[in-house]
């Protein structure tokens, strides 16, 4: 193969994108020790218990099984009986890798409880939460770079990663949010760039081997929904609400009848919003497990090898669900801003 | 007795694996049809099968999400012993 005509960046990327689609060859292999090693006779491979270990929130990162494979993540609760605690979630796991209780505290099913039975104000720094902020770190990476690019090239050609991101900013504004709110679109430019990109940015972190579920967790995606919701409300005029408490050019006793409906309708737009990425983002990663856990399933080398292969295609439908499905919530909330900001017609 | 016959649990894992089929024959019809009609738009226009293509892909993307939602339910339905 000749090197020579390609540049050093363009080695490096390709170089990480090879390795990055033949790790989930190997990914099998790392899957593969819980099995070995820590499975007691009779005690059989669980492939639901292993997805959805993967699936929802921990206390912990967990790589591999071993001394450094897993990353204590720290503890921070809040009870009114015993006030504001941080400690690091080692602390809840013995030698051999057993829960166990600490100081009072308990962790069951990675909910921490009081041992006398209260509840405490759960606000560790939980896996989801670390994957949060590293795709807010990634994203203020890139997005400085950028503006600073902008800067740089005033009026002429863009450069670096400039050139990368600045055609989809200028993409999302001018198909995206300026046809679907027509005027006083400016307001929302903000909003809806930083959507699109934490939700792009959040679904291709959460394919990467070893990470969190991020986007994939109901309770960020309802917060997203909640934002949504809230800008969408807030900026509404006359218009809008007098479309959904008196609907104009229906007869009256019709009125009445569909205020009910049009005030579900309010809240469903922000439900669908929430369950629409969730299920996305979860259902595509449960596919993915599922396929890995065949291969545990049937203890066959040929079975491993073709799901290894079947996983490679579809993680790469999965990244296009990934971008699809940012672009999709955009879109919708778009949508849903414009028809509370229009004006009557 | 018929009462603990129906209360059987894996009467419900038999239900969530016919589910999930139901499902999928959902999702292809529904992206059978965006498809067929998008192959039938772009025999027709050859020079919008752009932007064609992109509606189909976020089409497919809405109705897909439908059917994976009854993927999940399911798969959480089977995992109950």
């Amino acid at each position: 193969m000749i090197f020579k005509n390609l540049s050093i960046n363009t080695l490096i990327v390709r170089s990480i994108v090879l390795i990055l689609t033949f790790s989930t060859f190997f990914l099998n292999v790392s899957l593969a020790k819980p099995i070995d090693d820590n499975t007691e006779p009779g005690e059989a491979f669980n492939p639901g218990d292993m997805i959805m270990h993967h699936i929802l929130d921990s206390h912990v990162w967990h790589f591999w099984d071993g001394h450094y494979g897993t990353i204590y993540l720290p503890v921070i609760l809040y009870s009114n009986e015993r006030g504001l605690e941080v400690f690091s979630s080692s602390n809840f796991f013995d030698d051999h890798h057993n829960i166990v209780e600490y100081n009072g505290y308990k962790l069951v099913d990675e909910h921490i409880s009081l041992l006398e039975g209260g509840s405490v104000f759960d606000l560790s720094i939980t896996k989801n939460v670390a994957a949060l902020f590293m795709n807010a770190i990634a994203m203020l990476i890139v997005f400085i770079g950028v503006a600073q690019g902008f800067k740089k090239n005033k009026g002429k050609a863009p450069s670096g990663i400039q050139s990368v991101f600045e055609p989809i900013i200028i993409y999302i504004r001018d198909e995206v949010i300026k046809p679907n709110i027509g005027k006083g679109y400016e307001k929302f430019v903000p909003y809806l760039l930083s959507l699109f990109f934490f939700i792009w940015f959040g679904n291709i972190i959460g394919l990467l081997p070893g990470a969190a579920n991020l986007t994939g967790n109901i309770s960020v995606t309802l917060v997203l929904a909640a934002i949504t919701f809230v800008i969408t409300n807030y900026n509404g005029n006359a218009t809008y609400w007098k479309h959904i408490f008196w609907t104009p050019g229906v007869p009256l006793p019709l009125r009445v009848l569909i205020l009910p409906v049009e005030l579900i309708g309010v809240i469903t737009k922000p439900i669908s919003l929430t369950i629409r990425l969730f299920v996305a983002i979860s259902a595509g990663h449960i596919v993915i497990l599922s396929l890995i856990a065949m291969a545990f399933i049937f203890h066959s080398w040929a079975v491993g090898i073709g799901s290894s292969v079947i996983i490679v295609f579809i993680s790469l439908i999965e990244i296009l669900v990934a971008t699809i499905q940012a672009y999709v919530f955009t879109i919708f909330t778009a949508v849903y801003i414009g028809t509370a900001t229009q004006e009557a017609h | 007795m018929l009462l603990s016959i129906l209360l059987d649990v894996n009467l419900a894992i038999m239900g969530a694996g016919i589910g999930a089929g139901l499902v999928a024959i959902g999702a292809g019809i529904g992206i059978g049809k965006i498809g067929g009609s998008a192959m039938e738009a772009m025999a027709r226009q050859p020079e919008s099968a752009g932007k064609i293509q992109t509606a189909m892909l976020i089409i497919a993307a809405l109705v897909e999400v439908i059917a994976l939602f009854g993927i999940v339910l399911n798969f959480m339905i089977s995992l109950k012993t």
